[in-house]
Formats: structure tokens, C-alpha cells, sequence
């Protein structure tokens, strides 16, 4: 039983996104607790989401990462009984206040899911859709927007030719694509990104990959996934969560090389999880 | 080995008797059908629909029950499928899990099990007595309590069929749900929900009982609504088992007139429907 560190991870290129110089508080959680009904599902979250980086969490099934994702766009109040206690600072307010409007909130703070989950509408309704929620645009604006969150998902070019054909009929990894535009073309701040390439083949995956590297210019990237390389290759910190704790945080390359932690080196090792 | 002949018998048996139960259900549409077509064709012709009901051996027709059909499901579509539609999206997407839903399911339930006589007789101690006569309008209104629970059934099963996660991605985009129901889950369920309000018309277009006692039939011409008003089933009802032959041939001529009627809507909206897809 030994502890070296999988060598298959890419470490160097962890070394140097970690050295980047460090970045402003963007999302501060506070003694954060959340309960499924009388599952305490999170216990005492202290988490520091940095600006315009990825951070990752990581951990195994059930372990919170996913609850603590929703509770960064209040998905979570969609459903009674599924509640938060403590603080979220994000903007000089708090996150979790019922003062905040929920649909406001979720214009800032984005989020791609596990599917793709295009709408049953042509590939520009599917990001004029979310537009229109929060701005009235002419035509020509919004055509801009349409184009301009297309490119920024790298998929303008597969596009550009069936802007008004159904979403419905691409690809899987296009699907994906187009949520990711979908949620940019809104202009939030924060992206959620919740295991967005695990129904996803590996060509696919890695054009999401190179595509959350060039979003971190312009948006906070917080990613869930269950693929450790992958939050080796992508992420500026990541995070360990287990059984509804932060077991450890830093930067990627010393939790994935040299973790503090004995859980955190016993789930990158492969002894549980 | 003997296993797997056994397994292979048991198969074979058990398609055998699937099979055969699906063709004997085909064979007795068919013979409806065919029954309804070699009687009601030969008594198709122009007069049918150019005519009104007359008294037997006159040459009468049956303009008068296809239109006042027609304009009495017409308004019991228009009232009933929003009053249906909104209720199933309630239960669907508002009150999902809550008492009050299991309770409106229920009643809902209840309602679309009740025997149409029922609904007539309701209808005509809440409609026809007060207001001291059989109309139009309350036909319309028993048609009305017929269609609404079924569509409020197919519309609360068609957006249960909408995966969480297209409901979830709407709200993540600060979408208001009213903008989620109306934008996503009806766009994403609209073939089933379209299915489900020509399942209540052509449940309407058939129903006899709830006429009998509320628009009760005319044998004039009239687009009255506070009159007394013709319809098919009606006609249908008094012409089929009298003794005048050409009236019988008349109400296998409506019969088939409602049966075409019905599938020919149901065929044009599957068309409809798959070429907006």
C-alpha cells in the first residue's frame, strides 16, 4: 500500500496555473449548514470561491459537493423541505437572504448541469430564451449576443449554418456546448458546473475542458466532477468533500501531490470512494 | 438443455396468446368499422349535409344536428380546456406533492370515472330548471364537465413526463416559473397535451346521456344557444331505433360522420405535431 501520487495527473501544468497570483474573494461561505429534511446533508462549511480561477470539488457520491453547488444559485429552494443555515457572501451581501431575489441571483450565477438539457426550441430561441428573462434587445443585438456566446463556447462554427434548426438534433457534446452558451450569452459572474462532461465522450470532454480554461478570463468557474484528472488538468484549487465535510482545500497541485490529509490522499489514491 | 426448451416453449406460448388477444381487439375495431362503412357510405349523400331533420320519408337530412354538434363541443372545448389545462399544470408543476393536489386529483379522478348521465342530470338541476327551459348552453356546459377532467389528467401525465432537469435549467437561467410552465414544460409536452384535448373532444362528440336532459334536440333549424339545439348523438339516438328506414340510414350516416370526424382530427394533429418537431 503506497501513497505515491498518480502519475497519470498532469501535474506540471497544475504547478503553473496554481502560481498564477491570487485572486479576490468571490463567493465566501460561512458556517455553512443544509439539511434534506432531517439529513443533515452539509456540516459546517468554510469555503473561499476565488475570482476568475476554477476551483473543483471533489469527493464520492453523496459526499455534498453537488447540495453545496445548488446552493450557490438557491436551486435548492426550489424544492420544500431542502433548507440552508449560515452565510454566503457574495457581492457585499448575503447569498442564502431572502431579500435577494432567486431569479436575480440566477442570472449572475449560472449553471450547466449533468445532461445536456436543451430546450424543445431552435439553437438561437434556446439563448434568446434566457436573454430576454433579463434584457429587452433589438433584433440585431440580439443576433451580436446569439453569435457572441456562441464563439465564446466554440461551437459558432458547427452552428452558424442552423442557427434556427432544432437544439434538439445535435449532438451530445454540441448539446453541452450550447448550455454553456446558453448560460454565458446571460453575462453572469459565476459558473456552476456540475459534472459537465461525465455523459460526454472523451473528444468532447477535453474541447469542455479547453473551453473552461479560456472562460476563466471572464467568469469564476466552480466545477463538480468524479474525474480527478480532470480536476487536475482544469482546476486552480480544488477541494475534498466527504460525508457532507470540507475535509481539505488548496491549490490542485498540492492536494493531488501532496494532500494534507489522510482521507484526501486515501480518495486521490483510489482506496475508497 | 431440457431448460432452455422449456424456456423456449414459454415464449412461444406466451407471445402466441399476446398476439392473439391483439389481433381479436383489431378484428372488433375492424368489424365496427366495417359495419359503420358498408351501412353509413350507401347513406351518405349531399342531402345530408344540405338538409335539415325532417319527418320520415321527406328527404330530410342532418345539417341542423352536425352544426348545432359542432358549435355545442365547439363552446365546450373553449371553455373547458383552459379551466383543464391550468388545472393539470397545477397539480403538475405548483402544487406538485402538496394536499391540496391529492385532493383536486382525486376529485379530478372521480369526476372523469362519473357516468355521463350524471353530468346531464347535474347540469340540467344547475342550468335548465332555474332558467326554465333546455339550451344550447347547457349542453355546452355538460360537454364542458366531460372534457375537463380528461384533459386535466393527460395534461398533469404529459408535464410529469418533462424531466426535472429542463424544468431545473429554465430556473437556473432566473427564469420566473410561470415563464419556465409556459415557455418549457408546455413547449416540451405539447404533443401530449394536444392528444389530450382531442381524446376530451372526441369523448365530447360521442356522449349522448348528458344531452338528453340539457339541450334535449330540435328538429328545426336553429343557432339559438338559449334554445333548445339539435345534435348527432341525439339524432342518432331517436332516428336508429325507429321504424322509418330512411332515418335509420340517416343515423348510420351520422354515426359515421362523428367516427370520420373524430379520426380525421386526430390524424391531421399527429401530422401537425411531427412536422413541428
Amino acid at each position: 500500500m503506497n501513497f505515491a501520487p498518480d502519475t497519470s495527473i498532469d501535474i506540471a501544468s497544475a504547478v503553473n496555473r496554481a502560481t498564477a497570483p491570487s485572486a479576490e474573494p468571490k463567493l465566501k461561505v460561512e458556517k455553512l449548514n443544509f439539511y434534506y429534511g432531517d439529513n443533515h446533508a452539509l456540516k459546517n462549511i468554510n469555503f473561499t470561491i476565488p475570482e476568475k480561477r476554477v476551483t473543483a470539488m471533489i469527493g464520492p457520491s453523496g459526499c455534498g459537493k453537488s447540495t453545496l453547488l445548488r446552493v450557490f444559485n438557491r436551486m435548492y429552494q426550489l424544492y420544500p423541505g431542502q433548507r440552508a443555515e449560515g452565510k454566503i457572501h457574495f457581492d457585499g451581501g448575503d447569498l442564502l437572504s431572502k431579500n435577494l431575489d432567486s431569479t436575480v441571483i440566477r442570472s449572475r450565477i449560472g449553471m450547466v448541469f449533468q445532461k445536456p438539457t436543451p430546450f424543445p426550441m431552435s439553437i438561437y430561441d434556446n439563448i434568446a430564451f434566457g436573454v430576454k428573462l433579463h434584457e429587452s434587445l433589438s433584433k440585431s443585438q440580439m443576433d451580436e449576443r446569439v453569435e457572441w456566446c456562441l464563439r465564446k463556447a466554440a461551437i459558432w462554427e458547427e452552428t452558424k449554418d442552423r442557427l434556427h434548426t432544432s437544439a434538439l438534433g445535435m449532438s451530445g457534446g454540441q448539446q453541452q456546448r450550447l448550455c454553456i452558451a446558453r448560460t454565458i450569452a446571460v453575462r453572469p459572474e459565476v459558473i456552476l458546473l456540475d459534472e459537465p462532461t461525465s455523459a460526454l465522450d472523451p473528444i468532447s470532454t477535453s474541447k469542455i475542458e479547453d473551453l473552461i480554461d479560456e472562460l476563466k478570463q471572464e467568469f469564476t468557474i466552480v466545477i463538480v466532477t468524479h474525474n480527478m484528472q480532470q480536476a487536475a488538468r482544469c482546476a486552480d484549487i480544488t477541494s475534498f468533500f466527504y460525508l457532507g465535510e470540507l475535509i481539505e482545500v488548496g491549490p490542485s497541485n498540492e492536494i493531488f501531490t501532496n494532500p494534507r490529509e489522510a482521507r484526501t490522499r486515501d480518495y486521490i489514491t483510489g482506496r475508497f470512494g | 438443455m431440457a431448460s432452455l426448451a422449456r424456456r423456449r416453449t414459454t415464449d412461444y406460448v406466451v407471445k402466441a396468446i399476446s398476439t392473439g388477444f391483439a389481433a381479436l381487439s383489431l378484428v372488433l375495431l375492424a368489424w365496427i368499422l366495417w359495419t359503420l362503412l358498408s351501412r353509413g357510405l350507401p347513406a351518405l349523400g349531399p342531402h345530408v349535409f344540405t338538409k335539415i331533420t325532417a319527418p320520415p320519408g321527406a328527404g330530410g337530412g342532418l345539417l341542423n344536428a352536425i352544426v348545432g354538434s359542432l358549435i355545442q363541443i365547439g363552446v365546450a372545448l373553449i371553455v373547458g380546456t383552459p379551466i383543464g389545462l391550468m388545472c393539470g399544470t397545477f397539480l403538475a408543476e405548483n402544487g406538485r406533492g402538496t394536499q391540496v393536489a391529492n385532493v383536486v386529483r382525486f376529485v379530478n379522478d372521480v369526476l372523469l370515472s362519473a357516468p355521463s348521465i350524471l353530468i346531464g342530470l347535474f347540469v340540467y338541476q344547475l342550468l335548465v330548471v332555474p332558467f326554465g327551459g333546455f339550451s344550447g348552453w347547457a349542453g355546452s356546459a355538460a360537454l364542458a364537465i366531460l372534457v375537463i377532467p380528461v384533459v386535466v389528467r393527460t395534461t398533469e401525465d404529459m408535464l410529469n413526463l418533462v424531466p426535472i432537469g429542463l424544468r431545473e435549467a429554465a430556473f437556473a437561467l432566473g427564469a420566473p416559473q410561470w415563464k419556465v410552465v409556459t415557455f418549457i414544460t408546455w413547449r416540451a409536452a405539447r404533443a401530449g397535451i394536444v392528444t389530450g384535448i382531442l381524446l376530451a373532444l372526441a369523448r365530447a362528440a360521442g356522449e349522448t346521456a348528458p344531452l338528453l336532459f340539457t339541450s334535449l334536440g330540435n328538429n328545426g333549424w336553429s343557432l339559438n344557444m338559449s334554445a333548445p339545439m339539435a345534435s348527432l348523438p341525439i339524432a342518432i339516438y331517436q332516428y336508429a331505433a325507429s321504424p322509418f328506414e330512411d332515418w335509420v340510414a340517416l343515423a348510420w350516416a351520422g354515426a359515421l360522420i362523428i367516427t370520420v370526424g373524430v379520426l380525421t382530427l386526430n390524424v391531421l394533429s399527429r401530422l401537425v405535431l411531427a412536422k413541428m418537431k
